[in-house]
């Protein structure tokens, strides 16, 4: 019986180190400097609140730590969507200014791979900016980083939240360097293909309400060959 | 007697030793063999079309599949809160959001519609988005073709939808059942899609 209850606490004790590995393993690190940071093409820089109650309207499937917004919009239940979520939210320039508007769907993805420090969701953008046109954003995001360095120190938190400050890019692909595929619609960006980025600020998250402070940012890198955009520079 | 403890201990020891290297390895076992998202499949419902390519058709059942109607005119917001930026940038935008269904009338992902001025023109941007299988982007003109139809052309897809070109038929179709629950009508959307050669 004795060596029945060592083995437990063994196999218990092995767990745990093997989830402190896992949160704690130096070789699951961030990616670090974005590859747009250091691209030389013009950026159209176009940012959001990251809160979903900030949004026009943002819904998942109702059980979700992120609730709904607004309270009686339509929930997403069904099985086929009952892992995503949707949100349309305003659209601001460097300058924050409206620029336009932008609509997110968002699914958990079965790429995920924990063991590799992958938490992947997969994403699209449709982004409308009246001065110039359409986007449509492709993109898988991995929340990882985000998941170890924001949420697990909120929930270990005996308050159930985080305050600090965490910047981190969530696009991870599918470009070769973990960028985005920016497809123009309408507009000056009619039939451009482009690279982009979606990275995260967070200053304050709880446990019960999700990001509480926090600013989303997307950057589209413009190509080489496109000399004068028509309208205003959005990031000047 | 005596001698048999330290022994006892050091089997003890051992057998902890070993627990918690079954530990690790288990808890890796089981990270790797069961994955940890597990999405919903409804089984697609396409044909072949004559002159090659998939048909497949999507249908949003109206009012009852609208998640948000976002427009400047108050009366016409869904929901009844929502708080459509006063901007005049957004006067001239029409947003909606949708559940779709595919033909068998299961739920299988999300769309979004937006119409918005174009220079001279209007144009529809369709966004559909089923989680299982990846997004469709499809941008169509705003004028009617003959037969009550929108015809759109594939903008930009992901994942099995990446490598795709083709087009997509918008519909509006009233219902004319008369049942007491039924809804007013549904658009139909209706796809075509074939491998782009250029790809292979």
């Amino acid at each position: 019986m004795k060596y029945l209850i060592s083995l437990s606490l063994g196999l218990l004790v092995g767990a745990v180190i093997f989830a402190a590995g896992m949160v704690y393993n130096p070789f699951l690190l961030d990616r670090g400097l974005s590859p747009l940071s250091v691209s030389e093409s013009e950026i159209i820089s176009l940012n959001f609140s990251g809160v979903p109650a900030d949004a026009i309207v943002y819904t998942n499937d109702g059980n979700s730590r992120l609730k709904p917004f607004p309270e009686k919009v339509l929930q997403l239940w069904e099985p086929s969507i009952r892992q995503t979520s949707a949100m349309a939210t305003v659209m601001r320039d460097a300058r924050s200014r409206t620029a336009g508007i932008g609509i997110k769907f968002s699914s958990r993805s079965e790429r995920t791979r924990l063991l590799r420090g992958e938490a992947i969701v997969d994403s699209v953008w449709y982004v409308y900016l009246p001065d110039h046109g359409s986007l449509f954003i492709e993109q898988f995001e991995n929340y990882w980083t985000f998941l170890r360095e924001v949420v697990l120190p909120a929930w270990r938190s005996s308050a159930n939240n985080w305050k600090g400050t965490w910047l981190g890019d969530l696009t991870a692909g599918p470009g070769a360097l973990g960028t985005a595929a920016v497809t123009g619609g309408t507009g000056s960006f009619d039939g451009l293909k482009m690279e982009g980025l979606e990275s995260l600020t967070v200053t304050a998250y709880s446990i019960d309400h999700g990001p509480v402070a926090a600013e989303g940012r997307l950057l589209i890198e413009m190509p080489d060959s496109l000399d004068d955009l028509e309208g205003e520079n959005l990031d000047d | 007697m005596a001698g048999g403890w330290p022994l006892d201990g050091t089997v003890l020891l051992k057998t902890f030793i070993v627990g918690i290297l079954l530990g690790v390895a288990g808890a890796a076992g089981l990270l790797y063999a069961f994955p940890a998202i597990d999405q919903h499949r409804e089984a697609s419902v396409v044909s072949v079309a004559p002159n090659g390519g998939n048909l497949e058709s999507f249908h949003v059942n109206v009012p009852m599949d609208r998640i948000l109607i976002g427009s400047a005119d108050r009366e016409k917001a869904l929901p009844a809160a929502v708080d459509w930026p006063a901007d005049q940038m957004f006067q001239d935008i029409g947003v909606e959001l949708f559940k779709i269904r595919n033909a068998r009338d299961a739920v299988v992902g999300v769309a979004a519609r937006t119409v918005a001025n174009a220079g001279s023109s209007e144009v529809i941007d369709w966004v559909l988005h089923l989680p299982a299988r990846g997004s469709i982007f499809v941008k169509m003109p705003a004028e009617e073709m003959q037969g009550g139809f929108r015809l759109g052309e594939l903008t930009g897809g992901s994942r099995e939808f990446a490598l795709l070109e083709g087009s997509m038929k918008e519909r509006w179709v009233p219902d004319t059942s008369g049942e007491e629950d039924a809804p007013q009508g549904r658009i139909e959307l209706l796809t075509t899609f074939i491998g782009d050669e250029g790809s292979l």
